[in-house]
């Protein structure tokens, strides 16, 4: 093992999660925290190379962290410095002392805090998705602002405001209960959901056509690859978390897919259409490995259940082999535990593979109010009624769809339907 | 003589390769194995999934338990590995299961699914 720069980058990137969560714990100011892990990277920078890798660089960079907090409040109360860490890279005794305590047990706490503190209700979701990636992956401002297609300045201040929010609000630092434990387990698990999504969302994506095509790619690349990486920190922590566990395989298995969604012109490629082939294969078998593990509690949840149809979608090695019986009796589930129109619209494609268009039309009719202001309600209902060949109405349902296209990908898709409505009737499709 | 190579790494590191420094380092480890390949040297060549896909069967005088994540106890090392084929986890937890009657006592099976499997022969005998 030798401390060149780029494995040096690498483990200062690992260790940030677990060593600003343990500096947060003490010092009680995520500005501080944030700026002593700054200051332990800058000594291990100089250090490692001189005196080699330490043995825990986490250790490391929590304890040399510590010190450089307290040395910049003891230099403020014009205070003596404390020695120099310059010369130290094993901090030896010192060290090993840190890791025993710190041990998964103690950072766990710490790391759910740290994530916690990123999903205060108040914050907006573009707010809680930008604090995750800058506070707990460290990306740089700047990486986060061209993501989210703003300015440097703009995200800048975005970051300052949700940090000042935060600081208002105030961290619960005590050791959570089990029940605090699990609320908060289930408030970051949302926000790395929707760190994820982000990556699906309008701006990602508005791009994907025309000739920014790989900065589109790259930047919702991005947002999926933070929220796997975050995921599996999750899991690291709560190994035997049957919910933890199903949110990493959604994300792997949706994840496994990007690569095949959009064609060579940035066109939305249905997962019907989608070439299996440029699916990502050992993302899927890593996704697969995960839902049969938490399966096998059988205390089933949300991610879970989604993970389980994204796995059928995954198993099926062409799109006419699909479980749609499995998948319909998912949704099934879902929508007993958690009721909502867009998984009733989801269950709608399943009950049309199986019963065909009439019986899907019946199933989304008591959608219609509660979706009128959704896309994929309209995209969904236009196919059908262009299957059953009420082509006027499916025209107008086509019209309502591209009006509510929240990307040009979206609405071009939904305009070649309109375009194909005098072609043969097609059935429509899930993405 | 046969030699198991054991890696063992920051998984937290090489889990934040880039796809680039990952095509890289698995080219170079695949230029060491074309050499041991071509001499008749490498038997099968295995790469695990991370350890939050692992899943340990833990012996014990009753039903053996069987708990999430991998076995991390410092006080037992690794000493071998089987690689099966297996339908599902629970499969591979039935093999498990045998393995552990057919050597009971104190220990623990980890499972832990293959990302990279190169089978390979070597010349070499053992017993």
């Amino acid at each position: 093992m030798t401390a060149d720069p780029a494995w040096i980058e690498k483990s200062l990137t690992a260790a940030r999660p677990r060593a600003v969560a343990a500096l947060l714990r003490y010092f009680r100011d995520l500005d501080r925290a944030e700026e002593a892990f700054q200051e332990a990277s800058l000594k291990a920078l100089s250090a490692w190379p001189k005196n080699g890798p330490p043995r825990d660089p986490t250790a490391w960079l929590i304890f040399v962290g510590r010190n450089a907090g307290i040395d910049a409040v003891r230099k403020v109360a014009r205070h003596t410095e404390l020695p120099d860490e310059d010369a130290i890279s094993d901090l030896s005794d010192a060290e090993a002392d840190m890791a025993d305590r710190l041990d998964d047990g103690h950072y766990r706490d710490d790391i759910l805090r740290l994530l916690f503190v990123c999903c205060h209700p108040d914050l907006p979701a573009t707010q809680q998705i930008a604090l995750a990636l800058r506070i707990v992956s460290g990306l740089s401002v700047a990486r986060i602002a061209r993501a989210f297609l703003v300015s440097d300045s703009a995200m800048e201040q975005r970051i300052t405001r949700a940090k000042a929010k935060i600081g208002r609000a105030g961290v619960a630092f005590e050791t959570p209960d089990a029940d605090a434990r699990a609320a908060r387990l289930g408030a970051v698990g949302a926000m790395i959901y929707l760190v994820f999504n982000e990556g699906y969302s309008a701006r990602a994506s508005d791009l994907a056509g025309g000739g920014k095509d790989e900065d589109a790619r790259r930047s919702a690349a991005l947002f999926a690859e933070e929220a796997i990486r975050l995921a599996r920190l999750l899991t690291g922590l709560f190994p035997s978390e049957p919910e933890v566990m199903g949110l990493l395989s959604l994300l792997l298995l949706q994840h496994a897919r990007s690569r095949a969604r959009f064609d060579a012109k940035g066109e939305i490629v249905l997962l019907e259409d989608q070439d299996r082939g440029l699916w990502d294969r050992t993302m899927i078998a890593e996704g697969l490995a995960m839902i049969d593990k938490a399966i096998r509690h059988r205390a089933p949840g949300p991610y879970q259940i989604q993970a389980a149809i994204a796995a059928l979608h995954a198993r099926a090695q062409r799109p006419e082999l699909t479980d749609w019986a499995g998948i319909d009796q998912l949704y099934a589930t879902l929508e007993r535990i958690q009721p909502s129109p867009v998984v009733s619209l989801s269950r709608a494609v399943a009950t049309h593979k199986l019963h065909g268009a009439q019986a899907a039309l019946a199933a989304i009719a008591p959608l219609a109010d509660r979706l009128a202001g959704y896309f994929y309600f309209h995209g969904l209902r236009g196919g059908l009624l262009r299957e059953l060949g009420r082509i006027d109405e499916a025209r107008e349902a086509f019209d309502r769809a591209i009006a509510l296209a929240t990307t040009t990908a979206e609405a071009s898709h939904i305009r070649q339907h309109l375009d194909g409505l005098c072609a043969a009737p097609q059935a429509p499709k899930t993405r | 003589m046969l030699y198991a190579i054991l890696c063992y790494d920051h998984e937290a590191v090489t889990g934040a390769w880039s796809q680039e420094e990952e095509d890289a380092v698995m080219g170079r480890l695949m230029t060491v194995q074309k050499g041991l390949e071509a001499e008749g040297r490498l038997g099968p060549v295995a790469r695990l999934m991370p350890t939050t896909s692992a899943t340990t069967l833990r012996k014990s005088a009753e039903e053996p338990l069987v708990i999430d994540g991998p076995f991390a106890e410092t006080k037992e090392q690794f000493l071998g590995f089987y690689v099966v084929e297996c339908e599902n986890l629970d499969a591979a937890l039935d093999v498990a299961r045998d393995l552990a009657k057919a050597n009971p006592g104190n220990g623990a099976y980890e499972i832990r699914p293959v990302m990279l499997y190169r089978p390979n022969e070597t010349k070499a005998e053992t017993r």
